[in-house]
């Protein structure tokens, strides 16, 4: 188990460090997603170990998201002036956006088959 | 009483007390999440950052001081980001199928939601600013800060809008998806996820593992095309 979380962390580690020599307008950790997605490819298999890390470290996601989630109260008063504006522009925009992905997706994928949940 | 208060300066000073009231305050979200059958308004990190920021209002704490604790749980958000690829690797065998609808609907998707905000807030009459630093606001924080910067918006601004928009996505993604009709895991994991980032995709993984790995997927392609997309659709409008 300690072996993989080190493992997630070189992963992270060796992103930041692409990111930046490259100038690449992305994440690390994004770049140590597609590392490690390599990886498994080319192992054929995952660990259970690693399955065992990673659905430890996803149940709960959400609660990663609460720290910076927090900052929020740095802004209120830009939010509190522009309230209605901003909620129409982010909610809509968050819709439409989901809407316009799906249905892009059903359209192309209509004949194929896939187990529903 | 005086004692009390010197037992609060020293607690509020460190790191264990914030970084604990992060953790209960997200149990309790959590649990009144279940409580009420994961009704979608109650999503757990509304509640959580609504408790904390109340708790923080409450005793004078600045964000800095509340930040210095809880960063040992925001820490972890790198390895989590890495640790998508397990569950989107166990649906390699999908994606080698799927990969040209799923990459025409990130497109569809991406562009959509950029320009839907661009729309949206000049129409609506906010500022230039607040506009510039909503337009990423779909890709995932250090990526939309990175875009905000370039474009002359206000990079932590963005990264509330951010979170604003992530929540929002977890709220009313998967809902809207049904009221669609639509019935694939993978579609409504992959909508979300694009829309809406790592907050929607940890909502994803509370109703399947394949919407969660879509979702993760959805995210991680997003990042890419937002930082491509916002410079060269704000450069298509200047041209009108």
């Amino acid at each position: 188990m300690i072996g993989f979380l080190a493992l997630l962390l070189t992963l992270q580690l060796i992103g930041e460090i692409v990111v930046r020599a490259l100038g690449l307008p992305l994440p690390g950790p994004v770049i140590g997603m597609l590392l490690l997605f390599i990886g498994l490819g080319l192992r054929g298999s995952t660990p259970t170990p690693l399955n065992q890390l990673a659905t430890g470290l996803l149940q709960h996601l959400s609660l990663l998201f609460v720290p910076a989630g927090v900052g929020v109260m740095s802004y209120l008063a830009i939010i509190e002036a522009n309230w209605a504006a901003l909620g129409i522009t982010i909610i809509a925009s968050t819709m439409l956006a989901i809407v316009v992905t799906a249905l892009t997706l059903r359209l192309l994928t209509r004949r194929k088959a896939e187990q529903h949940d | 009483m005086t004692e009390l208060f010197e037992v609060w300066v020293y607690l509020a000073e460190q790191p264990l007390l914030w970084l604990t009231l992060t953790l209960v305050c997200y149990a309790a979200a959590h649990a009144l999440f279940k409580a009420a059958n994961g009704f979608a308004l109650l999503n757990p990190v509304l509640i959580a950052v609504i408790l904390l920021v109340g708790i923080l209002a409450l005793t004078n704490t600045t964000y800095e001081q509340y930040f210095a604790g809880a960063q040992f749980v925001h820490f972890l958000l790198g390895p989590a980001t890495v640790a998508l690829a397990v569950p989107l690797y166990s649906h390699a065998q999908q994606l080698r199928r799927l990969w040209l609808p799923l990459s025409i609907a990130l497109i569809a998707g991406s562009t959509t939601a950029i320009v839907a905000a661009l729309v949206l807030g000049t129409g609506l009459g906010l500022e230039r600013e607040i506009i510039l630093s909503l337009l990423p606001k779909s890709a995932t924080t250090p990526v939309a800060m990175g875009v905000a910067e370039r474009v002359g918006g206000i990079p932590s601004l963005t990264a509330v809008f951010v979170i604003l928009t992530g929540i929002t996505g977890a709220i009313v993604g998967v809902p809207l998806l049904r009221l669609l009709g639509e019935r694939k895991a993978s579609t409504k994991g992959f909508a979300v996820g694009v829309a809406a980032h790592g907050i929607a995709t940890a909502s994803a993984f509370q109703h399947s593992e394949r919407a969660g790995a879509y979702a993760g997927l959805g995210m991680g392609l997003n990042a890419a095309l937002t930082a491509l997309l916002v410079p060269a659709l704000l450069w298509l409008f200047t041209l009108f």
